[in-house]
């Protein structure tokens, strides 16, 4: 009886040892020592944007699957974590879906920029309304609080349910920069998954939130900026003006397995498939750039 | 061979009980010192913190930010867990009644189990079934939005019913026999036995449940977040949306840059959650020691 608890214990210790080494190797260190000369080896985290989380994952898939000695970890957290881990050193590469000039708090100096796809933002409104199109000032009332019924601007007669996202929010961030022209909110709903704004602005009647173009899928209807609506094809012409670039930041220049990561990230592989399919708009489409202050230059 | 694995057995359980009270102290520790930066770093007074209703921690100095005020948060915390207990604590005691004292044999053997599955059920799917259910049930039949205290509390009240009521039944079921016989013996009926005798034997155990339900209602962060709204007001009716500061600190987090300000308050956020579930741990040994049961 003594023997087998004992062997128990000695199982179970065991499997403790096993499991916290495990999770040790993830976290690892990024020193990437190439065995040979084609050979790429090395543990990659890659931490930040939870937005940005399924296309790291799928291209972090497929690169494994092509290079078996390097490991990638992918994982969420948001934006502020990615950046925030990056600058530390913790993570290889740090996921945001905003700048890191734009983030108070981060040394954006030390932080080399990787801008991987492009994400347009809509402002979504309930399926019921008969919106599809509003004025920028329009936009700036309803979501500031100084519209509060749909009438006001061409509806019908139906209370407005403003759907925010978290203050922190990059999303948010983006809209209010590029959308609402800097207004600050009125307090409304908040929601911290993109995924609940999208069933919230769907199941309540008069409901407008905003959402990236990733996120549509039918349920919610996206609502045209003065005339333009939010198509990838006004998007890459410079003509919508909501949207913000996917950055992968390291932490000064990347080592070899993590800029071959990086690169690949750039290839037709990555940018042809896995980007359009996941609602993304390709980097390399974009005939414009934008820098952290949000001024516009011709590619 | 046999003291070897009593030393083993030693060994682990001191080993086990160290590390519960490290940890204990060190988050603790960390938890205080991330929290009480936001006041010895940048000056914001505690009273601005606790009383005030602005927050807008990324507002530039020269708008007149940084702002914190975390009152509106603190009274939904306080609303929509108070409410909860309200709704749950009779419940949870007419079952723990019931299961101990009314049909014992089905009450043990399908009520309690029923009852403690309620605990096994993740929280998410308590705020996805609010959410997909409750929160349209509550607009299209009471009004408002949906998104509200009235949600919130409701959810809530579920989630620590099996907190309360598994306390309860330990309780009454810790009560000397003879103490249910004897009023039988005076001729009581089983109402006005468990009315006037079982009931208030059991008072302390009762309270330590209640408050345990509380704090577990305080410190529930996800299923409250998905049916509440979260919105930054402090709410003027049961209908209104409401923000706590489980959600308030769950939405931001993983926003912020560690070490700014902004990031600074909700770890102050968190420590002012530790304070509140550090006073009710206390309430309950003050309330277990006085007037407990002793056999």
């Amino acid at each position: 009886m003594h023997n087998k608890l004992k062997g128990l214990v000695v199982v179970i210790l065991c499997l403790g040892v096993v499991l916290a080494l495990a999770g040790c190797g993830g976290g690892g260190d990024s020193s990437a020592k190439p065995a040979a000369e084609s050979k790429l080896s090395g543990n990659i985290t890659a931490v930040g944007s939870t937005a940005m989380q399924p296309l790291a994952e799928q291209a972090a898939t497929q690169f494994m699957a092509k290079n078996p000695d390097v490991k990638i970890v992918v994982q969420g957290g948001g934006s502020g974590t990615g950046l925030t881990q990056a600058a530390q050193g913790a993570a290889q590469i740090g996921n945001s879906d905003i700048f890191a000039e734009e983030k108070s708090g981060i040394d954006a100096s030390q932080l080399v920029d990787h801008q991987i796809c492009v994400v347009g933002m809509a402002a979504v409104v309930n399926p019921s309304l008969n919106i599809d199109n509003l004025t920028r000032q329009q936009l700036v009332d309803i979501f500031t609080g100084k519209t509060t019924n749909w009438k006001d601007v061409g509806g019908s007669d139906q209370k407005i349910v403003l759907v925010n996202r978290p203050k922190a929010s990059g999303t948010r961030a983006t809209f209010k920069k590029y959308a609402l022209g800097g207004a600050e909110e009125a307090a409304g709903i908040e929601e911290d998954a993109s995924g609940t704004v999208r069933k919230i602005v769907k199941d309540t009647p008069g409901a407008i939130g905003y959402l990236a173009l990733s996120y549509l899928d039918g349920s919610v209807k996206a609502v045209s900026i003065d005339g333009v609506a939010p198509s990838k094809e006004n998007i890459t012409t410079g003509k919508y003006p909501v949207w913000a670039y996917m950055h992968s930041y390291t932490k000064g220049q990347p080592d070899t397995a993590v800029e071959a990561f990086l690169s690949y990230l750039m290839t037709d592989d990555v940018q042809k498939t896995i980007v359009p399919q996941l609602g993304y708009i390709p980097e390399t489409d974009m005939k414009i750039t934008r820098d952290s202050a949000g001024n516009i230059k011709n590619k | 061979m046999k003291i070897n694995s009593d030393m083993l057995g030693k060994v682990l359980t001191m080993g086990a009980a160290l590390l519960a009270i490290v940890s204990t102290i060190v988050i603790i520790i960390f938890i205080s010192t991330k929290g009480l930066s936001t006041f010895i770093n940048t000056g914001i007074s505690v009273k601005e913190f606790l009383f005030s209703t602005t927050w807008f921690p990324d507002r530039a100095v020269e708008d007149g930010g940084p702002q914190v005020g975390v009152l509106a948060f603190l009274l939904g915390s306080i609303i929509v867990s108070l409410l909860a207990v309200l709704v749950s604590a009779p419940l949870s005691i007419a079952c723990a009644v019931f299961i101990q004292e009314i049909a014992p044999f089905w009450g043990q053997r399908l009520l309690q189990p029923a009852i403690e599955i309620l605990a096994g059920i993740p929280s998410v799917v308590y705020g996805y079934i609010g959410l997909s259910l409750l929160a349209p049930f509550i607009r299209n039949n009471i009004g408002g939005l949906g998104f509200s205290v009235l949600a919130g509390f409701l959810v809530l009240s579920v989630m620590i019913l099996p907190t309360i009521v598994s306390v309860s039944t330990d309780t009454l079921r810790a009560l000397p026999q003879e103490w249910k016989e004897a009023s039988y013996a005076l001729g009581s009926t089983r109402w006005q036995a468990i009315r006037l005798v079982l009931l208030p034997a059991a008072r302390s155990g009762l309270v330590t449940g209640i408050v345990l339900g509380l704090a577990r209602a305080f410190g529930e962060a996800l299923a409250v977040q998905m049916v509440i709204g979260n919105t930054r007001k402090i709410p003027s009716s049961i209908l209104d949306p409401v923000i706590t500061l489980t959600s308030a600190i769950t939405m931001d987090m993983g926003n912020t840059p560690m070490g700014s300000l902004w990031n600074n308050a909700l770890w102050t956020m968190g420590l002012l959650l530790l304070l509140i579930s550090c006073c009710f741990i206390l309430i309950v040994r003050f309330v277990a020691r006085r007037g407990g049961i002793t056999s």
